[in-house]
């Protein structure tokens, strides 16, 4: 059970906090990107403020759309999106959590070099240095022409090419938009930590129980796609070989042995033998069967209904009954004995394991159910091989005969009865 | 690797060390944003003050909700508090306990950054320069032509040009800069002794029941870490058996098909018994059942007894030899 812990805490973290990961990273990379970058202000009054103000915008769009393209959510989510109805109804609600999670990770890292410009101050002071209040920091101010003072104001940012330090001071001007600028940060940060609070804590007052539903949907829907693709992958891998396999065969001109015959055999002991490679393409062997498996996957989603074992549709989608021993119609081809699985007998009757057959005793309650999730998880004919009664009640077990074969065995009321 | 991996699983078992790890990690993030912030004083009478108390608190606001909202015991204490009753009656004192637990850890790193500004006396000294009465210092500039209080709110800038050759300026902060470390010193040593009380005293009340109250609230940290990873094992067998499903009802004739490889079940192809995969699915196989299960978990939580799973009977295969006793197998 550690195991299995363990390697869940992996899944989950894997998933999570691989996200978690990345958009820490891109937030550590859009600090170092803002400390390593030169900002490099015009200080001409036309473009002081475009500059200033995109170097403020532009970035952190970027970095939105970027932690976008790095999530693999977002494919998924358009996928569940657009996909047709099929057999699977759609949730809203799924959706709607997962572009809320999807877009939470994404703003990190705008936040971050928002947050950074603003408390850095030069892209504020860049784009404001023009409306400076001259009464407050003009030290003399009545000589300038307009134009000549916005030219100046719009100086203040370079120290290098600043030259008039009689009309105003720079450093104070500096200093008080700057102040400005990082008091503006300082809101921006709480602002945005007020509602992550909101968001993240005052939430399970209102949608706790639908909020289980739509994790767990929104986390299933990820694993089935990763599933899917993994399925995919193995299907191909052995559809390859078989088919590799069948054209040297063809080319050599042998006929392929019917070697799973003497296997059956083998597998008397109970072990479980490695599955072949025709077993691994469950069935699915043409091009476009193939095909329409992948269309279909998207087109007409499955239902999420698992079907028990012992009730798999055959082919023709008819479902499979249970093995009735009253119907004669089965027992044509049975040799005396039990039944040989050597023989070719259809698919319908022989689908799963004589232990899914519903073997009906009178006496005894055995359920099908209770029947196939026998103890020994073994088969039931191996069952009967060591010992001829019923696993449950003790009673003996008349062995299966051709219905024109004369009765062996006493203590039996009925032909059906097994 | 095994080393780091033993180091991760100690910190995982424990919530409380979790917690304790996160919030001391809080604090070194608070005193590094101190030391790289660039204190930035207007010297400017109107804002002198407005500036500096905000930089004094507040980034510890920011700091406190950050700290509850990192904090798991956040989840479980929010769900405890308004969960609706179920079978299980709700323990009054656990929620409290849960809340002192976040309030605790989550007040750390605001008076981290409290602390450090006070003992480092930058936002002091720019708030309070202007009421600092100038007779107790010499070498004052008065040439300037400028307001007392003007100059006075210029001194925690170093490099205006009124104050070069003057030692006034830096009488001025050091002494401004001696009271806030002072203050920073007392508030130090109020919160230790506050916490060391409360450690001494508190085995002497009601030591039975914060026994019983720290049980509880563990418990029910585990209890929904464990949910979570059932969760995640019953999702990830489900879209497996859901995948396969998907591609048997897509099988085409299987005439061909030899009849013992129904014995290579798709379920055993990932080499687990097939009993282990139904076992973990707990015979939850479809949506409707799904969300059931998720829904009365929060409106109905299961009660606190689990007598019926620990002692299961267990089914076993009897028969009888030849002298009609009966023989159990172990199963």
């Amino acid at each position: 059970m550690d195991k299995f812990r363990m390697m869940s805490q992996l899944l989950q973290s894997n998933q999570e906090s691989f996200m978690n990961g990345i958009s820490g990273i891109m937030a550590l990379a859009s600090a170092q990107l803002y400390t390593s970058f030169e900002f490099n202000c015009p200080c001409m009054p036309e473009y002081n403020y475009s500059y200033g103000i995109s170097m403020l915008i532009i970035p952190p769009i970027w970095f939105f759309m970027l932690g976008f393209v790095l999530n693999n959510n977002v494919s998924m989510l358009a996928e569940e999106w657009k996909r047709p109805k099929g057999q699977r109804r759609k949730d809203p609600s799924v959706l709607r959590y997962m572009c809320v999670s999807i877009s939470q990770r994404s703003l990190i890292a705008p936040a971050v070099w928002i947050s950074v410009t603003l408390m850095d101050g030069k892209s504020f002071v860049c784009a404001y240095s023009m409306d400076l209040d001259m009464t407050e920091f003009g030290k003399n101010a009545s000589g300038l022409s307009d134009i000549e003072l916005v030219q100046t104001l719009a100086k203040i940012p370079c120290k290098s090419i600043f030259d008039s330090p009689h009309v105003v001071s720079r450093e104070a001007a500096f200093r008080y938009i700057r102040c400005i600028s990082q008091a503006c940060g300082w809101v921006f940060l709480m602002i945005i930590t007020t509602i992550a609070f909101l968001v993240r804590a005052i939430r399970p007052c209102f949608t706790q129980a639908s909020f289980l539903k739509t994790k767990y949907w929104s986390h299933y829907l990820d694993i089935e796609r990763k599933m899917f693709d993994e399925t995919c992958t193995e299907h191909a891998k052995s559809f390859a070989q078989v088919c590799i396999k069948q054209y040297f065969e063809g080319v050599s001109g042998e006929i392929p042995s019917f070697s799973t015959q003497t296997r059956a055999d083998d597998t008397v002991d109970g072990e479980e033998k490695p599955p072949t490679e025709e077993d691994k393409l469950y069935g699915v062997r043409r091009q476009d069967s193939m095909n329409i498996v992948l269309l279909d996957w998207h087109a007409c989603k499955p239902p999420l209904s698992l079907k028990k074992f012992a009730e798999a549709t055959g082919p023709n989608g008819v479902a499979h009954k249970k093995f009735d021993l009253s119907d004669k119609n089965h027992l044509n081809g049975l040799k005396g004995g039990y039944v040989n699985p050597g023989l070719d007998v259809a698919q319908n009757e022989l689908d799963s394991c004589l232990c899914g057959l519903g073997l009906q005793h009178s006496d005894c309650d055995m359920s099908e159910e209770d029947i196939y999730r026998l103890p020994l998880n073994v088969c039931l004919l191996k069952w009967l091989e060591i010992r001829s009664v019923c696993p449950m009640c003790n009673k003996p077990i008349v062995r299966l005969q051709h219905p024109d074969a004369p009765r062996a065995a006493e203590g039996v009321q009925d032909p059906e009865e097994v | 690797m095994d080393k780091f991996k033993l180091v991760l699983q100690y910190f995982q078992s424990n919530s409380e060390s979790i917690s304790n790890g996160i919030c001391i990690l809080l604090s070194l993030i608070s005193v590094k944003l101190y030391t790289s912030f660039d204190f930035n004083c207007p010297c400017i009478p109107q804002y002198n003050k407005m500036y500096a108390l905000g930089v004094m608190f507040v980034p510890p606001v920011i700091l406190f909700f950050l700290g509850i909202l990192v904090n798991r015991h956040t989840g479980v204490l929010m769900e405890e508090y308004i969960r609706p009753l179920g079978r299980r009656t709700k323990n009054p004192a656990v929620v409290k306990f849960l809340f002192s637990a976040v309030m605790q850890r989550s007040l750390l790193a605001p008076m981290v950054w409290i602390l450090m500004t006070l003992l480092d006396g930058k936002c002091f000294i720019c708030a309070f320069s202007m009421n600092v009465n100038p007779k107790h210092f010499t070498g004052m500039p008065n040439s300037t032509g400028l307001d007392l209080i003007k100059i006075l709110a210029k001194v925690p800038c170093k490099e205006d040009v009124i104050f070069k050759n003057s030692s006034f300026r830096k009488a001025v902060s050091r002494y401004v800069r001696c009271y806030s470390q002072a203050i920073g010193w007392f508030i130090l040593l109020i919160l230790i002794s506050l916490g060391t009380l409360a450690r001494i005293l508190k085995p002497c009340f009601n030591y039975g029941t914060f026994l019983q109250t720290r049980y509880w609230s563990n418990y029910l940290d585990v209890e929904q870490k464990l949910f979570d990873e059932t969760c995640v094992l019953h999702a990830r067998d489900f879209s497996r058996k859901c995948v396969m499903q998907f591609f048997e009802s897509m099988r085409e004739d299987a005439a061909l098909r030899l009849p013992l490889s129904y014995a290579f079940r798709p379920g055993q192809i990932h080499s687990e018994g097939a009993e282990e995969e139904d076992d973990r699915l707990h015979g939850i196989t479809r949506i409707d059942q799904v969300d059931h299960l998720l829904e009365s978990w929060y409106e109905c939580k299961p009660e606190l007894d689990v007598t019926k799973m620990a002692y299961k009977p267990k089914v076993c295969i009897t028969w009888e030899d030849h002298n009609g006793k009966v023989l159990f197998s172990e199963v």
